[in-house]
Parts: structure tokens; sequence; C-alpha cells
């Protein structure tokens, strides 16, 4: 973009700094799919996250840097922290958290970088810019961002609630209830998608349809079920799933 | 600032995210790599919306855009992992083998007791033979009890 390009090899201030959190942000995500332990790696996510917004501060980003921090490390990390527990994950080290293709994933992932690297020093080796503080603040990136994208930001809007309604859907037991107990045993998709496993192993034929619609009320205790469970005896049967959406809500 | 730096940096951590998601089995340590690759996405986004000096500012809208997606991604991720958690009594992603193919389903169920890949060792009848029956016959009637 300028006309005098500065040498690669001894990095300005700006760039070291940048380096560095780049080192930092790579070592933690690292350490994220090679720990051990479950909940180690959620907070190596977080170094990882952090690393990153200071990296988009150096870049002069710094709205992106917040929401950054906000969205990710505020949110994300703490819903993935939360599936950890829900799914009451073993807290300590635990053996089996690599799948038996480690080597071949290691291949790829060593292919990919190859290759991302090659391209992309043939590509950018010249590439050069000098940053200036305000290109990424909060007023220019609203005012851009509610004049020209307005549309996309009304369209993600409404894309987020679609997913909110969807994971609301998805993790609670009695909206599905509702339609499973009409149902006669067996005639669920769950019952086609045991049929795999039954073509071949055949001993425990007779006790899969029993567990089928006992598992989900049994598996779901100590989960989110509990709040609900004393609402499932009150409710008629017959009524449907958006009728009692509200009842829980009030 | 040289845009090499970030870009390179952006293309190392997209490759750590491409080997976690291939290499973990708990489903939610697969969602962490995805959320790594859309952060070296972000990344090269915000670099090459300074460098380009975009007067609309695009390319930290679209980042703004991705986060947003992404945590709708995670929601909804971490909606289905508890579902299946809930049906299956497991998040290992190497055990559920609802959807393979016919002719795969027994070498894949025999192997997948003994935590191996299945489909590049397939039908490995030597080493999966044993595991079967040291892991169990049929892993879909141990998720059950496991769940009831």
């Amino acid at each position: 973009m300028t006309s005098q390009v500065p040498d690669l090899w001894p990095p300005s201030a700006q760039e070291v700094v940048f380096l560095l959190l780049g080192v930092v942000a790579l070592g933690s995500a690292l350490l994220v799919v090679t720990t051990r332990q479950l909940v180690h790696a959620a907070l190596w996510l977080v170094v990882c996250f952090g690393a990153l917004a200071g990296g988009y501060l150096v870049l002069t980003a710094e709205f992106v840097a917040w929401v950054q921090v906000l969205i990710y490390v505020g949110a994300i990390v703490v819903l993935l922290l939360f599936g950890i527990m829900l799914t009451r994950a073993p807290i300590g080290r635990s053996a089996d958290l690599d799948s038996g293709n480690r080597v071949a994933a290691a291949a790829v992932a060593a292919a990919t970088a190859a290759v991302l690297v090659t391209v992309v020093v043939q590509g950018f080796a010249t590439a050069y810019t000098p940053l200036e503080a305000g290109g990424g603040a909060a007023a220019t990136l609203g005012a851009s961002l509610f004049r020209t994208w307005v549309l996309p930001f009304e369209a993600l809007s409404v894309l987020l609630l679609a997913a909110l309604i969807g994971a609301i859907v998805l993790s609670r037991t009695d909206i599905g209830a509702a339609a499973r107990t009409p149902d006669p045993p067996g005639t669920d998709p769950a019952g086609t998608g045991t049929a795999l496993p039954v073509s071949d192993s055949g001993g425990p034929d007779t006790t899969l349809p029993a567990p089928d619609s006992p598992a989900p009320d049994t598996g779901t205790a100590p989960d989110p079920d509990g709040p609900d469970g004393p609402n499932n005896p009150g409710v008629p049967p017959g009524e449907t799933g958006s009728g009692r959406v509200p009842r829980d809500g009030g | 600032m040289h845009v090499v730096y970030p870009v390179i940096v952006s293309a190392l951590l997209f490759s750590i995210g491409v080997y976690g998601v291939l290499a973990r089995r708990n489903a939610i340590l697969v969602l962490m790599s995805v959320e790594l690759m859309l952060n070296a996405v972000n990344l090269n986004l915000v670099v090459f919306d300074v460098w380009l000096r975009d007067r609309l500012h695009g390319g930290q809208v679209l980042t703004l855009f991705v986060i947003v997606i992404a945590a709708a991604e995670v929601g909804l991720g971490l909606a289905i992992v508890l579902s299946v958690f809930r049906n299956r009594g497991t998040v290992d992603v190497d055990r559920l083998r609802d959807l393979t193919e016919r002719g795969l389903t027994a070498p894949g169920l025999a192997s997948s007791g003994s935590g191996s890949a299945g489909g590049a060792a397939g039908p490995s009848t030597p080493e999966a033979g044993p595991a079967a029956t040291a892991g169990g016959g049929s892993p879909g009637g141990i998720d059950r009890s496991e769940a009831g």
C-alpha cells in the first residue's frame, strides 16, 4: 500500500508485541487440543482468546477486541464449562480424550499448516500497512454497522433468535415428552436407529425397546429435567407444548 | 505491521483447530476446536480489513457477525451434545455410529470399543476381535444400560 516497505526481519515494536501474543495464543491453543484434563482445555481456551483479543488491540481493532473478550471469554467458555459439567465429565486426568487416529490427524494438520503458510508467505510477503489508531473504534464501526450493514445485522438477529429457540427445544425434555407419550413404543425414530446394533449383536434385543422410553426420564433426573419434574403430573397429557412454555417461564 | 505475521499466526491456529477436530473424542472438545478455527478466520478478517483500509469496515463487521454465529453454533451444539448424552450416556464421538453404512457396521462397532479410528482401520479383524470381547459385545447395549 505504501511506497517503501521496511524489511521483514527486524520487526518493529508493534510486530514484536503481536508476535509474543501470537506465540501465547498458539501455545495455549496447542494445549487446548493436547491436554488430558477436560476442564483445563476450557481454561486454556480462555488464555488463547485473551491473547487473540490483545492481538486485535495491536491491530487497532478495539471494538472487535472487547467483543471478543465479552462474547468468547465471557459467554462461550462459560457455556462450554456448563456443557462439561452437565455431561458429567471426569474432573481429573482422563486417558481416553484422544481418538485412535491421532497420527492421521497430526499429518492432516501439518499438511494444512504447510500449504497455508506457504501460500500466505508467497502471497503476502511484501504486504505492509502502517497502523493508525481509530480505524476500529466503536463509533466508526457502529456507524458502518448500522448504516451499511444493517440488513445483515437484522437477519443475524433473527438467526440468533432461531438458534435460541432451537436450543431451548432441544434441551427441554417435556416438549418432546408431550409428543412421545401418545406414541406406542417402537415407532419413534430412535427405534430405527437402534435397529443397526441389534442386527449384529442380537443379544440385548429385548432390552432395547424397554429402556428407550424411560431413558430420557431417568437419564435427565439430575439435569434440566429437575425443575419440570413436578410440572409433569399436573399437566394433562393432551396439552400442547406451546401452551406449557409460558407456564414454566412465568 | 507486516501482514505476513498475523496471517501466519492465523494459519497455524487454523491447523491446530483442524488437529483438534480430527483427534479428539469428546464432543465438547471438538466444539472447542471448532471455536479455534473460527478465531483463526476472525484474525484473518481483521488483518485484511486493516491492510486494505476498507471504508465500509467490512472485515471487522464480518468478524462481529462470525462471533455471533459462533455463539449460536456453540449454543446449538451444546444442546445437541446434551441431548445425545441424555439418550446415550456418552459424548464420545467414536461410539456414535448409528449413521454408518450397514456394511461398515460390524467392523466399526467391533473396533469402536477399543477406541481405534474404525473408518481407517476398517476390517482389521485380528485387533478388533479381542477388543470387541474385552470392551463388551455391543456398545449400544452398554450405552442404554448406563443411561437407564
